[in-house]
């Protein structure tokens, strides 16, 4: 486990000293949620109608401009190489990436969308729910990206082909999301759909974890 | 064999890259304290078979052993024993050398001291808080060199240590592979310069397959 925590306090460590990546994830992420009211007109019912949806698919969009740094600059720099040889289990060690990973770009895109929900009107008392379930369904995200990330990695325009590989797997995430907040605006009991993202989530840990570890080693040959 | 004295050897080892042949049929045998010299062309193998030597690449044909064992059927036990320097440094620029050795340091469960030992082995140690982006490529280098001592594994399998290294830095190399040797541990190296080592052999990869 200590090279895991490794990788994870290392992974924090060069976000924290070159936040430019996490920056751009929640800048788009904002400006999206400003954009809005102004392409779609600013009635408060229609912000309140369609607030989460795009909540959600901004978050989805904006988590898909970070994966291709996750695995690229080890490559380029050869410290691939150094986790590849590490007696430790790599399937550890993609899975700590994959937790700094949503710790620099999942947590913080959570903590701004309060902001975003307050600029799309979303009725305050729909917050909680919302809140909930991007905690649920954001490391998904991060899960899901990560073996996208490995298996682009080395391919030219690899970055262009990313989204096209994880944008399908999105959708469960986003389904699921959405209605999680809108059966609570409706009265409803948000419950069922957030235990989905929680299945969804813990079905992506293991399938994250040897799906990207396979394709790392299959990158380092 | 008792089980003290390490070896390393391959059999009929061949390696493919993209569906072509690079070599095949290759055959050698290296004792605890030797070293072996890869020589050859760009592109005719030399960091293949450090890859397939590490277990980062699986063989085409034939098999890499330790002790008599296929390193394939013990992968983990042989990542331990594995001190890589590849053509690239794999260093952080955004982090401190010793922080860089640290990290590596601990991917292998080794201490955080060791780092310090690497660095001042290669005259480092005034650098120690320095990122890495503010070095240059031979002081990088040298940082690279320094992590593989940080890392005291029992074979060293390195590509091209010297490239970038100035002359008192290539000194400083060949100490730290004479002292590795000295301890019992076993060195393939590809290179172009001579090391000022005692090799057990040398393989050119000119002519092959």
């Amino acid at each position: 486990m200590s090279a895991a925590r490794a990788v994870l306090l290392r992974d924090l460590r060069l976000a924290w000293r070159s936040p430019l990546a996490s920056l751009t994830v929640l800048a788009f992420f904002a400006m999206a949620a400003i954009l809005f009211p102004f392409a779609v007109g600013p009635e408060p019912q229609l912000l309140a109608r369609i607030a989460t949806g795009v909540v959600w698919t901004m978050a989805l969009l904006a988590s898909l401009l970070s994966f291709e740094r996750l695995f690229q600059l080890d490559h380029e720099d050869g410290s691939i190489d150094l986790l590849l040889l590490s007696p430790a289990s790599l399937e550890a060690i993609v899975l700590a990436k994959c937790l700094a990973h949503w710790l620099t770009t999942g947590l913080p895109l959570i903590l701004a969308a309060p902001l975003a929900a307050t600029i799309l009107n979303l009725p305050p008392e729909a917050l909680p729910a919302l809140l909930l379930a991007l905690a649920l369904g954001t490391p998904s995200l991060s899960l899901v990206g990560a073996v996208g990330a490995a298996l682009v990695l080395g391919a030219r325009r690899g970055g262009v082909l990313l989204p096209l590989l994880v944008m399908p797997l999105y959708v469960p995430v986003l389904v699921f999301g959405v209605a999680a907040v809108e059966a609570d605006m409706a009265g409803l009991d948000a419950r069922p759909h957030l235990l989905l993202l929680g299945a969804f989530l813990s079905g992506a840990v293991p399938v994250a974890a040897i799906g990207a570890s396979a394709a790392l080693r299959q990158a380092g040959e | 064999m008792t089980a003290a004295v390490e070896w390393l050897a391959a059999t009929a080892l061949g390696c493919a890259r993209g569906g072509r042949l690079v070599f095949r049929g290759l055959d050698f045998e290296l004792g605890a304290g030797e070293a072996l010299a890869l020589r050859g062309p760009n592109g005719s193998g030399k960091s293949s078979l450090l890859r397939l030597l590490a277990g980062l690449l699986p063989p085409a044909e034939g098999a890499v052993r330790w002790n008599g064992e296929d390193v394939a059927a013990a992968r983990e036990a042989h990542r331990a024993r594995i001190g890589w320097l590849g053509m690239q440094d794999a260093l952080k620029p955004a982090l401190g050398l010793a922080e860089n050795l640290r990290f590596a340091a601990s991917l292998r469960g080794a201490g955080p001291d060791a780092a310090r030992r690497g660095l001042d082995a290669m005259g480092l140690g005034a650098l120690a808080g320095v990122p890495a982006r503010q070095l240059s490529q031979g002081q990088r280098r040298r940082a690279a060199i320094a992590r593989v001592i940080a890392e005291d594994a029992r074979l060293w399998l390195l590509d091209e240590p010297t490239l970038a290294l100035d002359d008192d830095a290539a000194g400083r190399l060949g100490e730290a592979l004479a002292a590795h040797l000295a301890r019992g541990g076993l060195a393939v190296v590809a290179t172009h310069v001579d090391l000022p080592v005692r090799l057990a052999g040398t393989i050119d990869f000119a002519g092959r397959p």
